[in-house]
């Protein structure tokens, strides 16, 4: 990290000191990881790089547009980091030290984003970074973490074609979220013949590419593939053009404000989802955006995730509980949140797998860190800094939440760069 | 593409793309009408227009939450209420926005615009302090969700249908009040000519202030239909500026009759070619033939002509 001697290292620094200096040895470190949490190791040897770690704090960031369109998404991911974060302080911590955030606003916009995690990697020296959601605020982040070499925990499921040495991936990438649900509408709702739509951003453009790939290579047809501008409200000729095309699939991965048009204008238009004629598959509703729709504008869709509220294990139960508790019994916990819960354990682990907050150890390390308190089950860190996970498939009820209607049996294999993609 | 298709089946499909084009149509006259009484009328390049819509979507939430609470047996008919008080509270709040900054910047049309931008943003704050940042879901009565079939294959939408009834009966409102009455023949001929207004003992900025109060509470009608068919959150409203603005400067920006047609034009452009097209490009094309047209009449489609 640094040529600059900052405060903080100064501090821990002198406190290391009353170590002999013998004991920051290779053997005494080893000692101390394989002898977990007896005694709290020295700042000294679990601090090399001068990170904001003392004898009983780490701090770490929170960066998520809290004001700004962005807003509306990213506030669930902000309070399951908190949340998680006031756990594992009350289970002990992180190598013995009380977790301590500094959060920043990346204000729904992308330079403010690489400003921000600037600040927080040279001035606040933060131990991790928890933050972004849309692509295009990571992509913003990327070349400061990796200059600084921080290490950022993602939690949005995205597009893929991505691997930095400095960021986890907490969500799902392309394939994890297409293919199975692909799969699941062909053999179980003989689907033959699908519709493509989404809004004109990166994100959809890629997933429709994988799963018009994936379609065709079933021996199936895409009958239509269409986008819309971000925050059109318009959808009236687009629904006449699938009212003609008859598709068996809907593959909708409208976002934002143009989702809840999309499915009020639907309903309106006369159809009825339960009756899946055609049948509508969505890779980016979750309960989250329930909320604003309406639950009885989707009553009846399909949507393919890894994590759905409904989840019925005991750890889901837990962990929706303890969230409701913290902010409210209305709270609901979509597929994002859920993810960015998963960062601060994921990062806590690592920490004490590799018994060092050092960013280059913890890296090492990554490969097979589990986590299996999970609320969707168990996620398994993949070598490509992915998760390996189920996907599910869930159906709108009209009180808002999924009923889940189908588990992949085995976790799924990350693969951020499928072929011919790149 | 029409490929394998009976007639019957074509011919009900272009009804539907149609009718499509007509309820285009109308979001775009409700979206721009009250734009086009403050700009045309007054000048004033009212960027927090988008917010006033929402302050009228907010005020439907509200609204049909206490009917929900307080008077479930009426709640069918809510949405009436709640048209008239997003007409009242935008045109209260528009009245009180005229006397603290509009009529100090009547000379600086630049300034109306950076001023107005500034309120959009306090707006949209001051909905997610209230309201959380969060869309919310605004529960309609049953009457009004679903289809209206005319034929096996001919489902006309009622949410449709209703926006279309509400920007009808707006339109001739304005009309009337803009050509029929008093308060009208005031507007235009502080529009036409002001000193001379004055001189014949019009309170001009009296009328100022009741014709922003007026684009405003229209401005917060529109916003309350539009629950019926787009979102209600924070910052929802920027999603309709651009097009407002589009069809307002289209039409020629002193005259409602320009804004009516331009927001005919355009709406049946961008719906037919979206239908033939995908969305983004139906909308670029859209965009480029506006631009085109522009440039061969700066001035709009009906530029009210006036002696400089």
């Amino acid at each position: 990290m640094g040529t600059t001697d900052t405060t903080a290292s100064g501090r821990s620094f002198g406190k290391g000191l009353g170590f002999r200096k013998s004991l920051m040895t290779l053997a005494a470190s080893v000692m101390l990881a394989t002898s977990a949490q007896a005694a709290t190791p020295g700042t000294a040897e679990v601090n090399t790089t001068g990170l904001a770690v003392t004898d009983d704090t780490v701090t770490v960031g929170i960066l998520h547009s809290i004001t700004g369109t962005m807003a509306i998404s990213e506030i669930g991911s902000v309070q399951a980091e908190k949340l998680a974060i006031k756990q594992i302080n009350a289970s002990g911590g992180v190598l013995g030290r009380q977790i301590e955030f500094v959060q920043e606003d990346g204000a729904s916009d992308w330079p403010t984003f690489a400003e921000k995690s600037r600040k927080l990697l040279r001035q606040d020296n933060v131990a991790a970074i928890f933050g972004a959601w849309t692509s295009a605020s990571r992509k913003a982040i990327l070349p400061v973490i990796e200059q600084y070499n921080g290490m950022l925990y993602y939690p949005t499921f995205y597009e893929g074609l991505e691997q930095s040495p400095n960021v986890v991936y907490t969500g799902q990438e392309a394939t994890q979220q297409i293919l199975a649900g692909i799969d699941w509408a062909v053999e179980t709702k003989a689907a033959k013949t699908f519709y493509l739509l989404g809004s004109d951003y990166i994100w959809p453009r890629t997933s429709n590419k994988i799963a018009r790939k994936h379609i065709n290579k079933l021996g199936l047809n895409v009958v239509g593939e269409e986008y819309y501008p971000l925050g059109h409200t318009q959808f009236n000729s687009v629904i006449n053009k699938i009212k003609l095309k008859k598709p068996d699939v809907i593959f909708a991965s409208v976002v934002g404000g143009s989702n809840v048009a999309f499915y009020k204008q639907m309903k309106a238009a006369g159809v009825d989802f339960t009756d899946e004629k055609p049948l509508l598959l969505t890779i980016s509703v979750t309960e989250d955006e329930i909320r604003g729709i309406g639950g009885e504008n989707v009553e009846g869709i399909y949507a393919s995730m890894k994590y759905f509220q409904s989840l019925d294990n005991p750890n889901n139960k837990e962990f929706v509980a303890a969230f409701k508790e913290a902010y409210g019994d209305d709270m609901v916990i979509g597929d994002v949140t859920q993810a960015a819960y998963l960062g601060p354990w994921l990062w806590k682990a690592a920490v004490e797998k590799a018994g060092s907050f050092d960013i280059d150890k913890i890296r090492e390390v990554f490969a097979g860190i589990e986590f299996t308190r999970a609320p969707e089950g168990y996620v398994r860190i993949h070598e490509n800094h992915h998760l390996w996970s189920k996907t599910r498939i869930g159906q709108a009820q009209s009180d808002g939440q999924y009923k889940v209607v189908y588990e992949t049996e085995e976790l799924m294999e990350p693969d951020p760069f499928p072929e011919g993609y790149q | 593409m029409f490929d394998g298709y009976t007639s019957s089946e074509l011919m009900s499909i272009f009804a539907m793309q149609g009718f499509a084009g007509l309820s285009l149509f109308s979001v775009f006259v409700l979206m721009a009408l009250g734009l086009a009484i403050i700009f045309g009328q007054m000048g004033v390049i009212n960027m927090a227009h988008g917010e006033f819509m929402i302050l009228g979507a907010y005020t439907t939430y509200l609204t049909s939450g206490f009917f929900q609470l307080y008077l479930p047996g009426l709640f069918g008919g809510y949405f009436f209420v709640a048209m008239i008080l997003a007409f009242l509270i935008c045109s209260a709040l528009g009245a009180l926005v005229e006397w603290l900054m509009i009529r100090h910047l009547y000379h600086r049309p630049l300034d109306t615009l950076l001023a107005t931008w500034g309120l959009s943003l306090i707006m949209q704050q001051a909905y997610r302090s209230i309201f959380g940042a969060r869309e919310v879901g605004v529960d309609l009565p049953e009457w009004m969700m679903g289809a209206f079939s005319v034929t096996d294959l001919v489902e006309l939408p009622i949410n449709g249908l209703f926006v279309m009834i509400i920007a009808l009966s707006t339109a001739v409102a304005v009309y009337l009040l803009m050509y029929r009455s008093g308060y009208g023949k005031k507007v235009r001929a502080v529009v036409q000519n002001r000193p001379m207004a004055e001189a014949v003992g019009v309170n001009s900025a009296g009328i100022d202030r009741a014709t922003f109060a007026l684009g405003s509470g229209i401005a917060g009608i529109a916003g309350a239909a539009f629950t019926m068919i787009g979102s209600t959150g924070p910052s929802s409203g920027q999603a309709y500026i651009v097009d407002t603005f589009l069809v307002v400067v289209f039409g020629g920006a002193q005259s409602l009759i320009g804004t009516i047609v331009s927001a005919f034009g355009i709406s049946q452009a961008q719906s037919t070619m979206e239908f033939f097209l995908s969305g983004s490009m139906a909308k670029v094309l859209t965009l480029l033939v506006v631009v085109g047209i522009l440039m061969l009449r700066p001035e709009g489609l009906m530029a009210l002509k006036v002696r400089r």
